[in-house]
């Protein structure tokens, strides 16, 4: 991989519920500019390994190094406060608020002088940044005042994708971002997924979808049964490479299974 | 059914995708209640066209002065029920706690010799205090709602009982307390208000839109938002026109519009007012963007328990007494009606704090207008039921046109 210090790295990841052992001994890491697809059948780890980054669920073992440094992600805010922005599968939006409330919910930006005494909001000047945040990531949204309600699924993921860069975070998660998207849609959130990539952030795909993978991806990495299964260049390797990983067969034996995963 | 709407409003959004946002013609905007307000002013004008027709007297200024003085003590309570409303919870006790509160009131001043304004800030206190611990309740033991008020609903008037005491009622003289509804202003100040509503509202109008325009964000166009104002200062006019050819502005509908103001305010322009939105949407959303939703939804219910005794003390005023009967009856069911018929949203989420006082109008009127046709009180319990139950039908009918079209 790259020679510098990946922005976040996981050395030797455990994580177990009452018997289950869901993770073992699991090392990961995600580089600047570099979007890494996290892929595994249902059960495989995935979600746990990604509850074990946002804080939800705190590792057993093993270290977490941010930017090198070891740290403790123990709550969700530990996860915040270090730059690790997460959007879940649900997306988290609020439908009867618009496109710049839902952004800047929770994180209202406030006038100065009285108004910021009875906690004034400043409407120009959020909706002044949400324009300019949606358009830097090329994403066209044109009424910003539109409730999230009335968008597409497509807008709605984009839209939850921006929100978590308003922090400005160094690594962004995506649970499942085009899953139940149509093919345009599809399209629209990849292309914003790469220009994460551009802007430097690293990027966490998990997905089912390996055509997504393949067009998205720099790394992927395959979890099967709570432990690594490989960890390939998208460049260099094959869907069924990936998918003989993902099943634990033998690659070559059932190569055409690529076609059933789709 | 709701299947098929679904199915055939997802294929339009994927048309539209991309492209601009579909532009909702006027007729689907006003199903799904994006246009409440007109609605409301249209079933208004329609109810006094029926009651006119029956009783012209009813469109008389002395009448029509009447109206708005009985409006005011269940548009104030229904400013706090229209929050709870916005929270997506209910308050079922708001009446029980105006009632409570007015008993406090008149009790601590007319029996135990408070003054006027001790007394009246001890019930407003009171009542805040009534709404804090039931919203704590609510909160704390995660009790629906409606539960926990509906055993205040049962509680306080027990305990409006216990204030009033042995004779059971309390008859108010003092004229601090009766003159907050038999206050009015001369024609003068009445046009002096009008004059300063107008400009207010046409300032505040024009100079939202020009900070838009000069930070290069889309603004309604002009004539849209003069249309606006001449249609705010026509109504303003006329109302304190009827207002003056009877006894003048009443101190009662300031304060009714101030509070309604102070409100509006605080729901739409802070940041409190939009976590109320975001909690009353999407809970789980609000507390995972950071939002404290408890403690939104203990305020509420406190700002709730603040109006409710407010408008107590406002009915209170109007009776010149307080009696074991006091915030009981139709006035919790009007409370809440009002802010739905006017387009508040039962479910949470959506809504305006000016839906309290158009609905209060709207239900008032009803009961008003009755009353002047000599109707039976029978009729009159089964007419305001009607009227709830259609503006429920309304909402939830709504609500379904809005997710048929892909919003919740």
């Amino acid at each position: 991989m790259n020679g510098n210090t990946p922005v976040l790295a996981l050395k030797g990841v455990s994580k177990s519920f009452g018997p289950v052992q869901a993770l073992s001994e699991v090392d990961f890491e995600v580089h600047d500019g570099e979007v890494v697809a996290l892929v595994g059948d249902n059960g495989a780890g995935k979600s746990t390994l990604v509850k074990c980054i946002a804080g939800i669920h705190p590792a057993d073992e093993g270290t977490i190094l941010f930017e090198g440094t070891e740290v403790q992600i123990t709550h969700p805010t530990d996860a915040t406060d270090l730059g690790i922005a997460t959007v879940y599968q649900d997306l988290a939006l609020c439908d009867n608020l618009d496109v710049v409330e839902n952004l800047y919910l929770g994180r209202e930006e406030t006038g100065e002088g009285p108004a910021a005494v009875t906690r004034q909001m400043d409407e120009v000047a959020m909706e002044k940044r949400t324009g300019e945040l949606l358009s830097r990531l090329a994403v066209t949204i044109v009424n910003l005042r539109a409730e999230v309600g009335t968008l597409s699924g497509g807008q709605r993921q984009q839209v939850a994708i921006a929100r978590s860069l308003l922090g400005n975070p160094k690594v962004v998660i995506l649970d499942e971002p085009t899953a139940a998207l149509g093919v345009r849609q599809t399209a629209q959130v990849l292309d914003l997924i790469k220009r994460l990539r551009e802007e430097g952030h690293g990027v966490v795909v998990i997905s089912h979808n390996l055509a997504d993978v393949f067009e998205v991806a720099d790394r992927v990495f395959v979890l099967r049964l709570g432990r690594e299964a490989g960890d390939f260049a998208a460049g260099e390797s094959s869907q069924e490479e990936v998918v003989a990983a993902i099943t634990g067969a033998e690659f070559g034996g059932n190569g055409d299974q690529a076609g059933g995963e789709r | 059914m709701s299947a098929h709407g679904g199915g055939g409003a997802a294929a339009t959004a994927d048309v539209v995708e991309g492209v601009e946002q579909p532009r909702l013609d006027l007729a689907r905007r006003f199903i799904q209640g994006d246009l409440a307000e007109l609605r409301v002013v249209l079933i208004l004008a329609v109810i006094w066209a029926i009651f006119y027709i029956q009783e012209p007297r009813f469109l008389s200024s002395v009448n029509l002065t009447n109206l708005v003085l009985q409006a005011t003590a269940v548009g104030l309570v229904a400013v706090g029920v229209t929050m709870v409303l916005l929270l997506g919870e209910i308050d079922l006790s708001v009446g029980a706690v105006s009632g409570l509160c007015g008993a406090i009131m008149a009790v601590l001043i007319e029996q135990k010799g408070w003054s006027p304004y001790l007394g009246i800030a001890a019930a407003v206190l009171a009542g805040t205090a009534i709404g804090l611990f039931q919203g704590s309740v609510f909160t704390q033991f995660a009790i629906p709602s409606f539960v926990v008020t509906l055993a205040g609903l049962l509680a306080w008037p027990g305990a409006q009982l216990e204030v009033l005491g042995e004779t059971g009622t309390v008859n108010i003289t003092n004229s601090k307390v009766t003159g907050l509804v038999s206050t009015f202003y001369s024609d003068t100040v009445g046009w002096i208000f009008a004059v300063i509503a107008i400009a207010a509202f046409a300032g505040f109008t024009l100079l939202g839109r020009q900070r838009r325009v000069r930070a290069g964000l889309p603004a309604p166009p002009v004539g849209q938002l003069v249309l606006r104002i001449v249609l705010v200062a026509v109504a303003v006019l006329v109302a304190v026109w009827v207002l003056n050819d009877d006894r003048g502005l009443p101190l009662a509908v300031l304060i009714l519009l101030g509070f309604v103001l102070l409100f509006f305010y605080i729901t739409t322009r802070t940041t409190f007012g939009r976590h109320i939105f975001a909690v009353g949407g999407n809970s789980e959303a609000a507390r995972r963007a950071g939002i404290n939703v408890r403690r939104v939804r203990v305020v509420v219910f406190a700002i709730a328990g603040m109006m409710a005794a407010i408008g107590g003390i406002m009915a209170a005023s109007r009776l010149l007494a307080v009696n074991q009967s006091s915030g009981a009856g139709d006035f919790l069911l009007l409370a809440i009606a009002a802010p739905v018929i006017a387009g508040t949203s039962l479910f949470g989420g959506r809504g305006s704090v000016w839906h309290a006082l158009l609905g209060a109008l709207v239900i008032q009127s009803i009961s008003n207008g009755m009353d002047l046709l000599g109707l039976e009180s029978s009729v009159k319990f089964m007419v305001t039921g009607a009227v709830l139950l259609a503006a429920v039908i309304i909402d939830a009918i709504a609500r379904r046109q809005r997710q048929a079209a892909g919003r919740v």
